[in-house]
């Protein structure tokens, strides 16, 4: 076998588990338990749901190159959105002539704009497999490109967090131009069906909900798959020692490529998923403070450990929406405190709380052993 | 003064026909009254005589009468005096006496009757107002009016004019008055004048030789043709001029915004986010300092540049040890940190100042700018910014090769170990050093807050820009984020006209993402033992 160890070993069985058992659970009490009962979840919230989810997938991805390969991406959100643009753009395509201005083949912000006919980058976009690929392309080429380049040149450590986020800055920069005809500012919105399905209906986003989970199991036990390979071990040496791991002969940089696409496509799918959920994708996705959100969920979660960044993205989430409703202005506090907090107490996270908390357990009741997993930092 | 009265009554007696004049020496102010009161008059045509009345008068008040019914301030009371309008208190004018400058206080409005007048009387009035100030003793009246004479001489005016080139001493109101002159001359088909505009970069010049090249004198449209063509020229140099100008102006806020940065990164290998919120403190401070000494912008900008550095120091002081010093060695991590306490900064400032931008008043001596010539002016607050900016990079390079503090941060720098056995405290090193990358940070905020808002994204918006410059210069080289700032101000000048603002940003970014990928340690790498990571 290629795994160097089992594929489905604990955390994967839990993780797994935990998640199918969340996802029946949340359909059971949306669909069964009448409306006016206390453990009703309403549509809104197996959305909120959703959008986590989705989320948890992108916090999976970073945690792969950040985790495993030691590359902070700081612009991770750039594939992010346009994957999810990618899927706007089927979107707008199937509104076809219900839009304001009723024309039947241009979005509305073209018409708005006295554009004529489809720039070309538009075509093949009413198809949803054709969209589909582009959700995966997309962010994957440009991550080859931007890999390709830098990694051959051995940009790695700060210099590729902060050109990663220079990357993600200007691709913002970009869309926020109408000229770009991506509807510059207000971005893509106003989306009707997908694949005939009505997007406003309680249904389709329990099932958009339910895709999404298992898009984020998938995209773990791809993660899981890679993590437990050669490949992964590669990673790992990669991200502990570079140049030793070169000297052995191993081609650092096609592996810190192939990782990073990887990755860089599941963050599309993410964002891909992300967007009917929440009915818009505009520039703002973007911006640099996202892209670095990123990275302070799968901090907190605890990186290297997958699941670790599923807790810290469900986790900073429901705080982000709880904050935004009873005080917002605190929010920005709260996030900037985790940041430090996170960074100088708690380097290893929530999994690495956990862990440390079973092996004391462990160690009570058995011999002291040595901790082995000891993640370097 | 006998010039002019001499040149008045040549020009304007003939055309006044004969008025009986009261004696204007007369001690009584009866010629003062009858002056106005021929121009209180409805037919336009008497006002035109009237207003010659009064400009040959050589009344000392006739500049002030004459704007003022320009501006439409000179108005008769009821009881038939004539007041001067100063301004307005609620709905009633204050007014001052026309013939004796008393204050008179406020006037409802309804007891005034406003002098009217028409288009060709405003022209009239120009020219007779700009002829008057030609005749000041004030320089800066004359040079004034020379200025506004450009363009909009005519026939009566022309003919003063050469006379009174001869009398005038101060070169730039003799060349704005021959460049007047010469305009209306090609206007009226001279070919002589064409060759004195041949040089001249002056709008209203152009547009005089333009309607001259498609006249139908075939010698006189081939010779504005040439003069225009020697312009354009000359005026595409102006225009690189400038671009450098704007660009190097840029550039220098650009250095002043990653020169700090250069020191924390560049120096001691500690990744600081929160520099743009340590940019955003020197201008808040700068702010602060305008409301501690209102009505004193300039003091309170002097004062505010060493406390923008202290409050950005202390700040920077109190990160390094409250957080970064724990992170030590772990940069992606030191990374993280302190991009939260951007966050909180920010939040800091939006919730205990305000969300909304202030307004930072830039001190008169600072606004303004130097004409060099017709085409090309240099705004004096960017000026000041680039001297400014050259001043701090001149104090950083002096205090890290000439003092012990920067003799101390070398050594720790190359090897740490090595200097800690010498006896240097390589963590008091450590805080000073960041203490002193932060405080020009606040720097830049005080400079800056003369050019942009002062808001709380104020900081954001510099700190890519800043990451840039310092890898794009190469880090731990000050010179290199010299070089590297100024070109990138002076590259984006060059893209922005065709490009637009914002294509222009992405496409230095793009450069610079690919520039690092040919040479990763920037334009001036380290070498040596300094280049070991």
């Amino acid at each position: 076998m290629w795994l160097t160890q089992p594929l489905y070993e604990r955390s994967t069985r839990i993780f797994l588990g935990v998640l199918l058992l969340a996802m029946s659970l949340v359909t059971l009490l949306h669909l069964v338990v009448p409306a006016d009962h206390p453990l009703h979840v309403s549509a809104y919230t197996v959305n909120l749901l959703g959008k986590y989810l989705s989320y948890a997938l992108l916090a999976v991805a970073v945690d792969l190159v950040w985790g495993y390969l030691g590359i902070l991406s700081l612009g991770h959100g750039a594939f992010f959105a346009l994957g999810g643009y990618a899927m706007g753009m089927y979107l707008m395509r199937q509104i076809g002539d219900r839009g304001v201005y009723g024309h039947p083949e241009l979005p509305d912000f073209m018409v708005f704009l006295n554009w004529d006919a489809l720039p070309w980058y538009w075509l093949g976009f009413d198809s949803f497999w054709f969209a589909a690929l582009m959700v995966l392309l997309v962010p994957g080429l440009l991550a080859f490109a931007f890999g390709y380049l830098a990694f051959r040149s051995r940009v790695t450590g700060v210099y590729l967090s902060i050109m990663t986020q220079a990357l993600t800055f200007a691709l913002m920069l970009a869309f926020f131009r109408n000229e770009m005809g991506f509807g510059g500012n207000n971005g893509l919105t106003d989306f009707r069906d997908m694949l005939g399905f009505d997007l406003r209906t309680d249904t389709t986003r329990l099932v958009l909900f339910l895709v999404t989970g298992l898009a984020l199991a998938i995209g773990y036990l791809i993660c899981r798959a890679i993590v437990t390979s050669k490949l992964g071990r590669v990673c790992v040496a990669c991200r502990d020692a570079e140049a030793r791991t070169r000297f052995l002969g191993y081609r650092v940089e096609r592996v810190q490529l192939s990782v990073f696409v990887v990755s860089a496509m599941l963050a599309g799918v993410a964002g891909a998923l992300y967007v009917p959920q929440v009915g818009i994708i505009n520039p703002g996705e973007f911006s640099p403070l996202f892209s670095i959100e990123i990275v302070i969920w799968v901090a907190l979660g605890g990186r290297a450990t997958l699941y670790g960044a599923v807790i810290g993205a469900l986790l900073v989430n429901y705080a982000k929406t709880w904050f935004t409703g009873v005080m917002p202005d605190a929010w920005l506090f709260a996030l900037g405190a985790m940041f430090v907090l996170v960074t100088v107490l708690l380097p290893r996270g929530i999994a690495g709380l956990m862990h440390n908390l079973n092996e004391r357990r462990r160690r009570v009741k058995d011999k002291p052993q040595d901790d082995q997993q000891e993640l370097p930092v | 003064m006998p010039l002019l009265l001499m040149l008045l009554l040549l020009l304007w007696l003939p055309l006044a026909q004969a008025e009986d004049l009261p004696s204007a020496t007369a001690e009584s102010d009866d010629t003062g009254l009858y002056l106005l009161q021929t121009l209180d008059v409805a037919s336009f045509q008497d006002k035109a005589e009237a207003i010659r009345l009064i400009v040959t008068s050589d009344d000392p008040r006739a500049r002030n009468w004459l704007s003022a019914l320009l501006e439409g301030n000179l108005q008769r009371e009821r009881s038939g005096r004539f007041v001067l309008v100063e301004g307005t208190s609620g709905r009633d004018l204050l007014v001052s006496d026309a013939l004796s400058g008393e204050a008179l206080g406020a006037i409802n409005r309804r007891d005034l009757s406003r002098i009217s007048i028409n288009n060709p009387l405003r022209n009239q009035l120009r020219s007779a107002l700009a002829l008057i100030d030609l005749y000041s003793s004030d320089l800066n009246l004359r040079r004034a009016s020379a200025e506004r004479l450009i363009g909009e001489v005519d026939a009566t005016l022309a003919a003063v004019l050469p006379d009174f080139l001869d009398e005038e001493t101060d070169r730039r109101v003799h060349q704005r008055l021959s460049l007047a002159l010469a305009i209306y001359r090609v206007e009226q088909g001279e070919l002589a004048a064409v060759e004195q505009l041949s040089g001249s970069l002056h709008s209203r010049a152009r547009v005089a030789l333009t309607r001259a090249q498609s006249s139908d004198d075939a010698q006189l449209s081939e010779a504005a043709r040439q003069a225009l063509l020697g312009i354009e020229q000359k005026l595409k140099l102006n225009r690189a001029a400038e671009t450098l100008y704007f660009g190097l102006s840029m550039g220098s806020v650009l250095v002043l915004a990653a020169i700090g940065l250069a020191i924390t990164f560049g120096v001691m290998g500690v990744i600081n986010m929160a520099h743009g919120e340590l940019i955003m403190l020197g201008a808040y401070t700068t702010w602060a300092m305008q409301q501690l000494l209102p009505g004193q912008p300039g003091l309170a900008l002097l004062l505010s540049i060493p406390a923008g550095f202290m409050v950005a120091g202390l700040t920077g002081i109190a990160i390094e040890r409250g957080v970064i010093q724990f992170l030590k060695g772990r940069p992606l991590e030191t990374l993280l940190a302190t991009f939260g306490i951007s966050l909180i900064l920010q939040q800091l400032v939006r919730t205990v100042i305000s969300p909304l931008n202030r307004t930072v008043v830039t001190p008169e001596w600072m606004s303004g700018s130097i004409a060099i010539n017709d085409a090309l002016s240099l705004t004096l607050n960017r000026l000041y910014i680039m001297a400014f900016a050259l001043l701090v990079f001149a104090a950083l390079i002096y205090i890290l090769r000439r003092t012990r503090l920067g003799l101390e941060v070398r050594a720790v720098t190359q090897n740490r170990n090595m200097a800690r056995s010498m006896g240097i405290r390589a963590t008091r090193v450590d805080m000073l050093t960041f203490g002193l990358g932060s405080g020009v940070a606040g720097l830049a905020g005080v400079a800056l807050s003369q050019l942009t808002n002062v808001g709380p994204n104020l900081g954001q918006a510099y700190i890519i820009d800043s990451f840039m410059v310092v890898v794009f210069g190469g880090v731990g080289n000050l010179w290199g984020t010299l070089v590297a700032g100024m070109s990138l101000g002076v590259i984006n000048q060059i893209l922005e006209p065709w490009a637009g603002a914002v294509l222009a940003k992405i496409l230095v970014l793009v450069f610079i993402i690919l520039f690092i990928q040919k040479r990763p340690r920037g334009l001036f790498p380290q070498k040596g033992r300094a280049a070991g990571d």
